[in-house]
C-alpha cells in the first residue's frame, strides 16, 4: 500500500508540471506588461522595473520557468500585489474555512443523497423515484448562488431563524453548507440510482434473495456493497465541483474562504495570489483522487495496491 | 454538470443512419420529460430572437422614480434598483446567455473534436502530449479553470465565451478519444486504411459520424452548464458587465436589495434555473433515445 501511495505521488508530478505551466503562462497571457499590471496604474517606471527585477521578467523565458519551480518547491507563492502579505499566509488564514464548509457540504450530501438514491433504485418507476429523480435534475440546473440568495430572503430574511452571512458561530455554517451540498447531491443520488440499478439485476443479488435473505441485508450487503466504487469515484469527482461552487457559495454568504479570497483578488488584479489559490484548489483536487484510490481498496477487497 | 466522457469507452450509433435516425427520434418523442425541455428551449429561443417585440423600451434605461417596485400590472416581475424592468431585462437576457451558450460550446467543440480526433486515432508520443494537457487542464474544476482564464483576459461576452469555452475543451478531448480508442479498431476503418484513405478521410467520413452521438448528448448538457457558468461569472461581477442585461449580473446586483425587495433576486434565478433545466431534460431524453448505454 505504501509503495501505491509513493507510485502514485510520483505520477501526480507531470500533472503538478502542467498545472505550474498554466498557472505560469497565465501571468505572461496579460495583455501588455506584467510588471505594469502588476504595480498598478500609478506607479512610477522604477517602481515597474523594481518588479520586472524581482519576477526575473527580464530573463529568459525558461530561466523565468525553473525559477518558478523553484520558489513553488519552497511554497513561495511571492507576495500579494494588494496587502503586501506573503501569499501563503493569506491563503492559510483562509483554507480552514473553505475545508469546513467542504467537509459539512460533502457529508451532507452523502447523507441525502446516497439513501435517496437506493431507495429510488429499489423502487424504480414508482412516485418516489420520479421524485428522486426529478428533484436531482432540478439541482443540477439550480445555479447555486440563487439557492443561496433564496435560503437567505426564506430564513434570514422572513423567518430570522438564522444568520444571512459571516462566521462565528454553528449557526453561520447551516446555509452555506445546505447550498454547497444541494450543488452535488443531485449527482450522487443519480449516480447511486443508476449503480444500484446495476448491481440489483446482477446474479449475485438473485440468488441472494433465492437464498431467502431479507430484502434490506440484500440491498445493503449484496448490492450497496459493490456499487461503492462508482459511487466513491463521483463524491470524489464532486469535490471538484465543490471547490468551483464554494467561490459562488463563499460569496453570497460573505464566508471569508479561499473562493472568496479568489474572487477579492480577481476584482483587485492581484494575479500572486490568484496564482496561489488556484494552485491550492488543484493541489486539492488532485489529494482528493488519490484519497478516493486508497478507499477503494478499502471497501473493495478484490483491489489490491501492492 | 452531468459528463458522459468516462462513459463513453465504447463507439456508438451513426446519427446518419435512417431507420435508427426515426428509431431514437420516435423514442424522444415519447419521452415526455425531453419533449418538455424542447418547449422550453423553443420559448427561450424565441424570446431572445423577438426581444424587441416582447419587450418595447430599453432595457437598461435607468427610470429611478420607479426603483425597487413589486411587481404589477404595469411590471408584472417587478423594477430593479434603478427601476428597469425586471422581465424586459430577462427577456434581453436570454439573447446574451444564448449567445455565450452557444459560442462556448463552439469553442469547446472546434478545439476539443479535433485535438480528441487526433489523440484517438494516432496514439503515442502525440496522445500522450495532449493526454497529459488535458489531465493538467482537469486538474482545475471546470468553473475554476473559467474563472483563473476570465482573471487573465478580461471580463465582457467575448472573454466570457472564450474562458468558459477553454474551460469545456478537456471533456470534449476525453469524450471524443475515448469513443475514436474504439471506433479506430473497426472493420470498416481498417479496410479504408487497407486501400490508402488518408487518414484525414478516414477521421472525418468514417470516425467523426460515429462520434456524433456522444458529442450531440454532450452539446447539450454542456449548453445548460456553460449558462450556469456564465451566470456565475455575471454574478460574481467579473462576467458580463452592466447595464447589459445578463441573468448572473443581474442576480448579483440584487443581493444588496435582498432585505427590502427579493423579488429582484428571485425573477433572474428562476430565468436561469428553467433555461439550464431544459438543456437537461433534452440532454437526458438525447442520451435515452440515442444510446441507452450513457443512461445515469
Amino acid at each position: 500500500m505504501l509503495n501505491y501511495i509513493i507510485k502514485r505521488l510520483f505520477s501526480t508530478v507531470p500533472v503538478l508540471i502542467g498545472i505550474s505551466l498554466l498557472l505560469f503562462f497565465m501571468l505572461r497571457m496579460l495583455p501588455g506588461d506584467p510588471a505594469q499590471v502588476l504595480a498598478g496604474q500609478m506607479a512610477t517606471p522604477e517602481e515597474i522595473e523594481n518588479i520586472r527585477q524581482q519576477l526575473g521578467l527580464d530573463r529568459p523565458i525558461y530561466e523565468q520557468y525553473a525559477a518558478y519551480l523553484i520558489r513553488l518547491a519552497r511554497l513561495d507563492l511571492g507576495r500579494s500585489a494588494r496587502t503586501q502579505n506573503p501569499v501563503t499566509q493569506e491563503i492559510w488564514a483562509r483554507l480552514p474555512n473553505t475545508l469546513l464548509l467542504a467537509v459539512v457540504a460533502i457529508t451532507l450530501a452523502c447523507l441525502f443523497g446516497i439513501p435517496a438514491g437506493i431507495i429510488s433504485a429499489v423502487r424504480p418507476y414508482s412516485w418516489i423515484d420520479y421524485l428522486v429523480t426529478t428533484s436531482a435534475l432540478f439541482g443540477m440546473s439550480m445555479p447555486v448562488f440563487w439557492l443561496g440568495l433564496m435560503l437567505v430572503v426564506v430564513f434570514a430574511v422572513i423567518l430570522k431563524w438564522l444568520p444571512a452571512g459571516g462566521t462565528g458561530s454553528w449557526q453561520h455554517v447551516i446555509l452555506p453548507s445546505i447550498t454547497l451540498a444541494a450543488f452535488v447531491v443531485a449527482f450522487i443520488a443519480r449516480m447511486t440510482r443508476s449503480t444500484m440499478l446495476e448491481t440489483l439485476s446482477q446474479d449475485f443479488t438473485t440468488t441472494a434473495r433465492s437464498k431467502g435473505l431479507q430484502e434490506r441485508v440484500v440491498v445493503i450487503k449484496h448490492a450497496f456493497k459493490n456499487a461503492m466504487i462508482p459511487i466513491i469515484t463521483v463524491v470524489g469527482l464532486q469535490f471538484g465541483l465543490l471547490l468551483g461552487g464554494a467561490v459562488l457559495t463563499e460569496t453570497v454568504f460573505a464566508w471569508p474562504g479561499l473562493g472568496r479570497l479568489i474572487v477579492d483578488s480577481i476584482l483587485a488584479r492581484d494575479y500572486p495570489v490568484i496564482q496561489g489559490a488556484i494552485l491550492i484548489f488543484g493541489l486539492l483536487y488532485i489529494m482528493v483522487n488519490l484519497v478516493v484510490d486508497l478507499i477503494y481498496a478499502l471497501v473493495d477487497p478484490r483491489i489490491r495496491y501492492d | 454538470m452531468t459528463d458522459i466522457a468516462e462513459n463513453s469507452t465504447t463507439g456508438s450509433g451513426r446519427l446518419t443512419d435512417d431507420s435508427s435516425l426515426h428509431r431514437s427520434w420516435a423514442k424522444l418523442k415519447r419521452n415526455r420529460a425531453a419533449l418538455v425541455g424542447g418547449v422550453l428551449i423553443v420559448i427561450y429561443v424565441l424570446s431572445a430572437l423577438t426581444a424587441p417585440l416582447l419587450f418595447s423600451g430599453n432595457p437598461s434605461a435607468p427610470n429611478l422614480i420607479n426603483s425597487l417596485e413589486p411587481p404589477s400590472m404595469k411590471d408584472p416581475l417587478g423594477t430593479d434598483e434603478l427601476g428597469r424592468s425586471i422581465l424586459g431585462r430577462i427577456i434581453y437576457g436570454s439573447r446574451i446567455s444564448l449567445v455565450i451558450a452557444v459560442g462556448v460550446v463552439f469553442v469547446g467543440m472546434i478545439c476539443g473534436i479535433p485535438l480528441g480526433l487526433i489523440s484517438g486515432y494516432y496514439g503515442g508520443k502525440i496522445d500522450f502530449l495532449i493526454q497529459r494537457a488535458t489531465d493538467a487542464m482537469l486538474a482545475f474544476p471546470g468553473f475554476l479553470l473559467a474563472l483563473a482564464l476570465v482573471a487573465v483576459l478580461g471580463v465582457g461576452v467575448k472573454n466570457t465565451v472564450i474562458s468558459i469555452g477553454i474551460s469545456m475543451i478537456p471533456m470534449y478531448i476525453r469524450l471524443v478519444r475515448g469513443c475514436v480508442l474504439a471506433i479506430r479498431e473497426e472493420v470498416y476503418v481498417e479496410a479504408a486504411r487497407a486501400v490508402g484513405t488518408r487518414d484525414a478521410i478516414i477521421l472525418l467520413r468514417h470516425i467523426l459520424p460515429n462520434v456524433m452521438v456522444p458529442i450531440t448528448v454532450q452539446t447539450s448538457l454542456s449548453m445548460g452548464t456553460a449558462i450556469l457558468f456564465a451566470a456565475g461569472l455575471g454574478f460574481l461581477g467579473i462576467g458580463v458587465q452592466p447595464p447589459t442585461p445578463e441573468w448572473g449580473a443581474m442576480l448579483g446586483s440584487a443581493r444588496s436589495y435582498l432585505f427590502h425587495a427579493p423579488h429582484v433576486a428571485t425573477f433572474p434565478g428562476i430565468a436561469i434555473f428553467l433555461a439550464v433545466l431544459s438543456f437537461n431534460l433534452l440532454g437526458d431524453g438525447l442520451r435515452d433515445a440515442l444510446d441507452p448505454r450513457f443512461k445515469l
